[in-house]
Formats: C-alpha cells, sequence, structure tokens
C-alpha cells in the first residue's frame, strides 16, 4: 500500500477505539425475524470474523452496516456515522466487497477502477490489478473473467479508495490457492495500514487464521464471541484421535477407552474424541496389536475452530 | 476525468458494444427505414412527406420505449445498483446518464435519417432546421424518461416487454408514423393524444414542416416536456436500489401519473 493510503487510513481512525458496533441490532422480513436482538464491537485495527451457517443473519447485518437496508430495531454506528442515516458519509468510509460482484457485464477491469475511483474522488488503482493478477485481463470485460477474476477484481475495488472499513463477504469463495493466499496477504496489509476488517466467511480454516475475534451467528442470534483461541478453548475441550488400520478393527469396535468420549467411523478412519489422548492413544495401540491388525495412520489433533463451529451449530453432527 | 464524464463515457459505450444496444439502438431503427423508404414510398407517395420525421420518431421509440427498460432491470437483477450505491453513485446518474447517452445514440441516427432521407427515398427535408432539432430533442427525452419508468416499475425483463409494447404498438398503428392523425376516425383521436409519437409527429409538422396539424404544436411540444419532466421525477422517486425489488418507495402504479400532461391534452385541443 502506498504510504500516502496508510497514513490516511490511520488519520481517520485514530480517534476511534471501537470502529463499528452493533448493538441491539434486529432485522425482521415480514413475520420472519432474521436477525434478534444482536450486539458486538469491532476494534481499530482488528479482523473480525463473522460466522454462521446459511440463513444465520450474516448477510442482513453486513447490507444494513452498508446501509443497503433499513433495519427495525438496535443501533449501528461505523466511525461514528449512522449507515441508515447518513449513507453518503458512509460511502467513503467503508470498502465492500459483496458476494455476488455486480457489475455490467460490458464493463472492462480498468474501466470498472476508473468508474469505481472517480465516484470516490481518488486516482485509479492500477496497481492493486497487477497485484490480484488482473494486469492481464484489464481490457477484457467483466462477463469475460472468470468468478475468481470476478471475485478478485470485487475486492481490488473495494479497497481502491483505501476505506478504514473494509466489509468483506466470502472473498476467497471460488478463489484458487494462489488467489487465497494474495487475498490474505493483502489483508494483512491493509490492517497493518490500519483498516479494519469486518470478514463474513463460512471457511472456519480462513476465520481461525485470519480474524483476531470472531462472532457465531446461530438463526439471529450471537451465541459464541472471542478469539479463535478462547472459542476453541471453551469447547468440549475434546483432542481428536483419527487411527487407519489395515484390518479396521475399531471400526466396529464397541469396546471403551480410557478418556474416549465419543467414537464415529469417518471413511477409513476411526474417530475418537478423548479428554485424556495419551492413556486413550495407549490403549488404542494396544487393541490393534491385540486383534493382530496394522497401524497405517495415526493424527492427534487439537479441537479447530471448525469443530467448534459445529459443535455450537449443530451439536449432533459435532457428536 | 469526473465521475460524470466516466459514466457518461461508460454507458455510451455500452450502447455500442452490448449487441442487443447496438441492434436496438443502431441496426433495427436504420433497417426499418431502410425497408419503408424503398418499401412504402411505392405503396403510398405521400409518405415521402412524413418519412423523415415519422422515421425519426420511430428511431426515438426504438430506443427508449423498447431499449432503454431492459438493461436497468436487468442491472437491478443482477446487483449492479447495490454496488453502485455501495460506492456512492447516486440514483439519479443511474437513470440520467443512460437517458442522455440513449438520446446521443438516438440523434446519430435521427441525423442519418434526416441527411440521407431527401437523397435516397425523396423525403421531405425540414423547412426549419432548428426546429426540427429541437423537436427531436424533446421527443427524445419524453420518450427515454418513459423508458426510464418503465425500467424502475418492471418486476422483471419480461415486464418490460409487456410495458414497452403497450406504448410502441398503439404508437405504430394510432401516433401518427404510418398514418396522419388527419386521417384516423375521431373517435379514436382522445387515444392517440395519450401517446407521445403523435405530439412529437404533431410538433414535427407544426414547428419544422410548416404544416397544418390536428393538435396545436406547441401544445404538444409542451405535452412532451411536462411529460418527460413527470415521468423522470417519478422514475427518480420509484427507484428501486434492492436486487429482489423490495425497498421501493411508492407503489408501481404511481406511475399512471406520468399520462396526466396526455391526458389533459386531450382536453386543450
Amino acid at each position: 500500500m502506498a504510504d500516502a493510503c496508510v497514513i490516511r487510513t490511520e488519520t481517520l481512525t485514530r480517534d476511534f477505539a471501537t470502529v463499528l458496533s452493533v448493538r441491539g441490532f434486529r432485522k425482521v422480513y415480514g413475520n420472519f425475524v432474521a436477525v434478534d436482538n444482536i450486539s458486538f464491537e469491532v476494534q481499530r485495527g482488528e479482523i473480525f470474523g463473522l460466522l454462521g451457517p446459511n440463513g444465520a443473519g450474516k448477510t442482513s447485518t453486513l447490507e444494513c452496516l452498508e446501509g443497503l437496508r433499513r433495519f427495525d430495531g438496535g443501533a449501528l454506528n461505523v466511525l461514528n456515522v449512522a449507515p441508515d442515516r447518513e449513507p453518503r458519509k458512509l460511502r467513503n468510509l467503508i470498502g465492500v466487497q459483496l458476494q455476488t460482484s455486480g457489475l455490467p457485464a460490458t464493463m472492462r477491469v480498468d474501466e470498472a477502477m476508473r468508474f469505481f475511483c472517480a465516484y470516490h474522488d481518488v486516482a485509479p488503482r492500477y496497481d492493486l490489478l497487477e497485484r490480484l493478477g488482473l494486469k492481464e485481463k484489464q481490457h477484457s470485460q467483466f462477463r469475460e473473467l472468470s468468478t475468481g477474476q470476478q471475485r478478485r477484481l470485487g475486492l481490488a475495488l473495494a479497497v481502491a479508495h483505501n476505506p478504514p472499513v473494509v466489509i468483506l463477504d466470502e472473498p476467497t469463495a471460488g478463489l484458487d490457492v494462489g488467489s487465497r493466499v494474495e487475498l490474505h496477504s493483502l489483508m494483512h496489509e491493509l490492517k497493518a495500514g490500519g483498516a479494519t476488517i469486518l470478514l463474513a466467511t463460512h471457511d472456519m480454516a480462513e476465520a481461525e487464521k485470519m480474524a483476531d475475534r470472531v462472532a457465531i451467528l446461530l438463526r439471529g442470534a450471537v451465541v459464541a464471541t472471542g478469539t479463535p483461541r478462547e472459542l476453541t478453548a471453551a469447547g468440549s475441550g475434546l483432542t481428536k484421535i483419527s487411527v487407519r488400520t489395515d484390518l479396521s478393527v475399531l471400526h466396529h469396535n464397541s469396546a471403551a477407552f480410557p478418556g474416549a468420549q465419543q467414537h464415529l467411523v469417518k471413511e477409513e478412519y476411526a474417530v475418537y474424541y478423548s479428554t485424556d489422548p495419551g492413556p486413550t492413544v495407549t490403549a488404542l495401540l494396544g487393541y490393534i496389536a491385540a486383534q493382530n491388525d496394522k497401524l497405517i495412520d495415526l493424527r492427534v489433533e487439537r479441537p479447530s475452530l471448525e469443530e467448534r463451529f459445529l459443535e455450537i451449530t449443530d451439536p449432533g453432527v459435532a457428536q | 476525468m469526473t465521475a460524470f464524464a466516466q459514466h457518461f463515457a461508460f454507458e455510451f459505450k455500452t450502447g455500442l458494444r452490448n449487441p442487443n444496444l447496438f441492434f436496438i439502438n443502431y441496426l433495427f431503427p436504420l433497417g426499418f427505414y431502410a425497408m419503408m423508404g424503398l418499401v412504402m414510398t411505392q405503396i403510398n407517395p405521400g409518405f415521402t412527406e412524413t418519412m423523415v420525421p415519422a422515421m425519426v420518431v420511430f428511431a426515438i421509440m426504438a430506443s427508449t420505449i423498447l431499449g432503454l427498460p431492459s438493461p436497468l432491470v436487468e442491472s437491478r437483477e443482477a446487483g449492479i445498483y447495490r454496488s453502485f450505491k455501495i460506492n456512492g453513485v447516486p440514483a439519479l446518474s443511474i437513470l440520467a446518464i443512460p437517458v442522455m447517452t440513449t438520446i446521443f445514440h438516438v440523434l446519430i441516427t435521427s441525423t442519418l435519417i434526416v441527411l440521407t432521407g431527401p437523397a435516397l427515398f425523396k423525403g421531405i427535408a425540414p423547412v426549419h432546421w432548428g426546429s426540427f432539432a429541437l423537436v427531436a430533442l424533446v421527443t427524445a427525452f419524453a420518450c427515454g424518461a418513459i423508458g426510464a419508468l418503465i425500467g424502475v416499475i418492471s418486476a422483471n425483463s419480461q415486464a418490460t416487454v409487456l410495458w414497452s409494447q403497450l406504448i410502441f404498438l398503439p404508437s405504430m398503428l394510432i401516433g401518427g408514423l404510418m398514418l396522419p392523425l388527419s386521417l384516423l376516425p375521431k373517435a379514436i383521436l382522445p387515444f392517440s393524444a395519450l401517446l407521445p409519437t403523435s405530439h412529437a409527429m404533431q410538433a414535427f409538422l407544426g414547428l419544422a414542416y410548416d404544416q397544418p396539424t390536428t393538435l396545436n404544436p406547441f401544445v404538444s411540444l409542451g405535452v412532451l416536456l411536462a411529460g418527460g419532466a413527470l415521468a423522470f421525477g417519478l422514475a427518480i422517486y420509484l427507484f428501486n436500489w434492492d436486487s429482489r425489488n423490495q425497498t421501493r418507495q411508492g407503489h408501481p402504479l404511481m406511475a399512471l401519473l406520468a399520462l396526466a400532461p396526455f391526458v389533459v391534452s386531450i382536453f386543450l385541443k
């Protein structure tokens, strides 16, 4: 990022410790309550993950924060601007990558950069196109781009005016590994430049890797908030032990192993969740040897954010 | 370049890049003009007297009433307006700039018609070129505003076709394009007065050709201006950013208010 841009972002946000706040927010569609009385705050320079299954209320929350929808209760605040009452002030404060990049089909890549930068009254950021691998495509029309290229263009346009708050809705969906890495790197740079990022994602690995804090939404309510480490630690605390053997003797075994609380079969692996992994592994290895089976693979893993997420949003799946 | 200039340049190029828009802006009206010049002037030699303004009005109708609404609906459905809103593109620009660029395309085809009509098909050239240009501009504005209003109120692309044809087909039949209003039965005239083409033809004939008219050409010009301004105001008021078309203020039937100047004109003749 250009130095001038970094300075500008920091200048805009330095007076605010809390950049974005959602208090008692409620959104109703007809008789359906999409979001009911949720509250959370995002601090300056933070990457905040908004997680939840489809229909949890993530997009409704984001759309109201972006000033695209009116809401039915509570208060939203972005850098001291109320999105519903001061949409014009909001425009240069936020950069938004929508889930579907809505651009005219015949608009060229470089044209889109000039077009949106002109409306934000900043110089076009062609360097971002190069950075996100779109330089070769700068004369292509939007309809000629792949899904991944369209999403990268959406991201470039979202951050081209150096907004202090960046809202990303499923930014890496449909991206290849290289583009995903580049996007994560860009997010880190934006953060280093003082930007605050609100990231809605289904990708738990991405949230765990990128987010400083996350909130998990379920059926329109916030059911958990904290750092990814705090959330995983706050779970049942079970360690996952996956075992694959030649004869699969563990697949139909009902024997109890020390510390093992849950047992399931996932593809070729017998999976155990244990409160005390050492004795569990020792007992498992002994059992396999006693059954004249041969160990092929053994994995002991800390619970991930994904498992914690499943535990919260769908306990049946987690168990 | 300013945001307005960027937006205008993009929308103008879209009229050339998009095959559907290029067809409706250029190929369809100029093809129809060539066909009418070759065939209609043989069947009805009297047609040469009104051919040039009639084909100009036809070109205006094609680009604005038929061509303008669908891209507006498709853009809304594709979520393009949501992107625009987030990035500070005002609703006024979203509606006004496509109307202006469409008028620009129409002026190009109109110029081709008015310059070639007399030479190619013995069409009559205007007596007053300035008045001709003024009436063409006002007609394009009125029809462009109506096209924008159709795009705003239509629930989907299919609905735009219905609304557009509701204006386009009667205009062809009783709007003074193929037959002068003076030849229509009197009972039909009130219905003709509801159509922008009738007023456009009357204004062209009265102000640019010094020919007798059924309606007062100045009234017709005023009706087009007032109707266009009202239609555009209503389009802005009823405009909806939402791709699901759920957040519009006002009922779509309010669009019928744009007919008010045309209804009044029935009693002014």
